[in-house]
């Protein structure tokens, strides 16, 4: 179960008290009569869909009702900040290659085989850019 | 390929079973084939076999990163309908149970397919109305279906708490006897040792890493295993499918959900039939074995991780124990998660892309398993003749620009 931390409450609440509302800084085209069938169809269909680091909205449900910003990661689900409505997240997609070569080397360093891991930051990196 | 019989277990009872053939071979990559199908489960493995078998393409190899049917394949509750609302979803997955219902005979392998029947519950007037849509839609298209009462749905299912006392009364069901369950597993094994006897090659722990593309047509694949050369690629990956899309430069409509499902202790039979609900929002049957098989909806964020909350698990159990008070002291065994790739408007993609050569058959979401043998006969079909098969054609990546989408949420008893 997730522990969330609302930035409009300003405490850690259980999962159950959150939806998660998919992706987040998607932004309305600003002339919707003026857009293509494909950048309509891309705008209400097509998500990001990144193995590894994802921003997403989520709402507080039971709580403040209020909707904000979560950045976690897609495969260990591990939640990296929260953050208000307007706001810009300030960890992303670089932020997790930089973290798993570090952590690479230092399993090299350790004697350990890296080939496994490199290779998962690889594919989390290019699912991030999908 | 050593032929499985009644003769044939006792000739090897004779010989203490020392010399049962290896269902496939393990062979190695050769440097090029005429398809190369990326995902070793169900679907892909059937492409493969309906490849070989109807179109003569043998020289196939199927890439899998794990192990054959080691994704949803082997993480679904194995049923098996055809009851969908739309003309295009209808004619898709009736394909596919018309050849579910001579695939233990075709494949010379038992995939202990029973059709037991399958309820979709109504617990509201507006439920029992979208029943009624549904069911005259299915026999207009040729699909078994009955609309039954709460009586009849008490019949069927004696175990079940259909009084007026419970919280969400059931009203009644659609019902539809042609459906039911199949072993998950012996679906994949059945499929890859037919399609390896005519030729195909399997390559297990294969990963692809990447695409070949030179001038907008698909020239082979990069894998962990070297590169492999191929003009024509299906890529059969469900929750996978967005990262590789994204290795083609690719963008598909979809999200990567966990899926979650469980299985009690083993009881003695207790409940002969699929029941499930979308409105208390769980599905369950019996599996041979004895243990309750359930399951319930998706995790509502994207994950890639094969495991769902305890939340989710939480409310399904709450909607078995609201359908049949009788399990409430049921222990459940394990439990487990699958990555479903959900689309929006809860339909497959089966469809060519902007790279030639390169097809995806994904997006099948929570309701793959039924549509494996249908899924992989029209794949197959429009990987050899380069055109989309009819019954696959409306299910193009082209209609989330053309609008033409095909909405089978909550339509089709689809549990999401």
């Amino acid at each position: 179960m997730f522990h969330i931390y609302c930035p409009y409450c300003e405490e850690l609440r259980e999962e159950e008290e959150f939806h998660p509302k998919g992706q987040a800084h998607i932004a309305r085209p600003e002339e919707p009569d003026a857009c293509s069938d494909e950048e309509w169809g891309d705008y209400l269909f097509f998500r990001d869909n990144p193995r590894g680091i994802h921003h997403e909205m989520w709402l507080h449900a039971v709580g403040c009702r209020k909707f904000f910003n979560i950045t976690r990661n897609t495969v260990s689900y591990e939640i990296l900040e929260t953050y208000r409505m307007g706001e810009q997240p300030t960890v992303g997609a670089e932020h997790l290659a930089r973290e798993e070569k570090t952590a690479s080397v230092q399993a090299a360093e350790g004697g350990q085989q890296t080939v496994g891991a490199s290779d998962a930051a690889l594919a989390s990196v290019k699912g991030a850019q999908a | 390929m050593q032929r499985y019989s009644g003769f044939g277990l006792v000739k090897h009872a004779l010989r203490h079973h020392e010399d049962w053939q290896r269902q496939w071979r393990n062979p190695t990559p050769k440097p090029g084939y005429d398809v190369i199908i990326v995902g070793g489960g169900g679907h892909g493995l059937a492409t493969a076999y309906y490849l070989a078998k109807e179109h003569g393409i043998t020289n196939v190899a199927v890439l899998e990163k794990g192990w054959l049917g080691g994704g949803n394949t082997a993480r679904n509750t194995t049923i098996v309908r055809s009851n969908y609302l739309w003309d295009e979803s209808a004619a898709l997955y009736e394909h596919a149970m018309k050849h579910w219902e001579g695939l233990s005979q075709e494949l010379n392998y038992n995939v202990m397919f029973s059709q037991r029947g399958v309820l979709n519950l109504g617990h509201t007037l507006q439920d029992m109305r979208d029943i009624q849509r549904r069911v005259n839609a299915n026999r207009l298209n040729g699909i078994d279906g009955e609309v039954l009462d709460a009586e009849g749905v008490q019949s069927l299912v004696p175990i079940m708490d259909c009084s007026k006392r419970a919280r969400y009364p059931v009203m009644g069901a659609s019902w539809q006897p042609r459906a039911g369950v199949a072993r998950h597993d012996a679906v994949a094994w059945g499929y890859a040792r037919a399609a390896d006897a005519l030729g195909v090659d399997l390559l297990q722990n294969t990963e692809v890493t990447g695409f070949k593309i030179r001038d907008g047509q698909i020239q082979g694949v990069h894998t962990n295993r070297g590169d492999i050369e191929s003009k024509t690629v299906g890529c059969v990956t469900a929750g996978n499918s967005s990262v590789l899309a994204g290795m083609a430069g690719l963008n598909l409509p979809l999200e990567s959900h966990p899926l979650q499902a469980l299985v009690s202790e083993p009881l003695k039979p207790v409940l002969d039939t699929v029941v499930m609900s979308n409105h208390v929002h769980g599905y369950i049957s019996q599996s041979d074995k004895g243990d309750l098989v359930i399951g319930a909806g998706i995790d509502g964020y994207n994950g890639y991780g094969q495991r769902g909350s305890y939340p989710t698990v939480e409310h399904t159990l709450q909607a078995i124990v609201e359908m049949f008070p009788i399990f409430s002291r049921v222990r459940m065994n394990r439990q487990w998660g699958g990555i479903v790739d959900t689309c929006p408007d809860a339909c497959p993609i089966l469809s060519k892309t902007k790279v030639k050569g390169l097809y995806f058959n994904c997006g099948w979401g929570t309701g793959g398993f039924k549509a494996t043998p249908g899924s992989g006969h029209v794949f197959a079909a429009s990987l050899a003749k380069g055109e989309m098969h009819p019954i696959a054609a409306p299910f193009s990546i082209d209609r989330f620009h053309s609008g033409a989408l095909i909405d089978e949420h909550g339509a089709a008893g689809v549990a999401h």
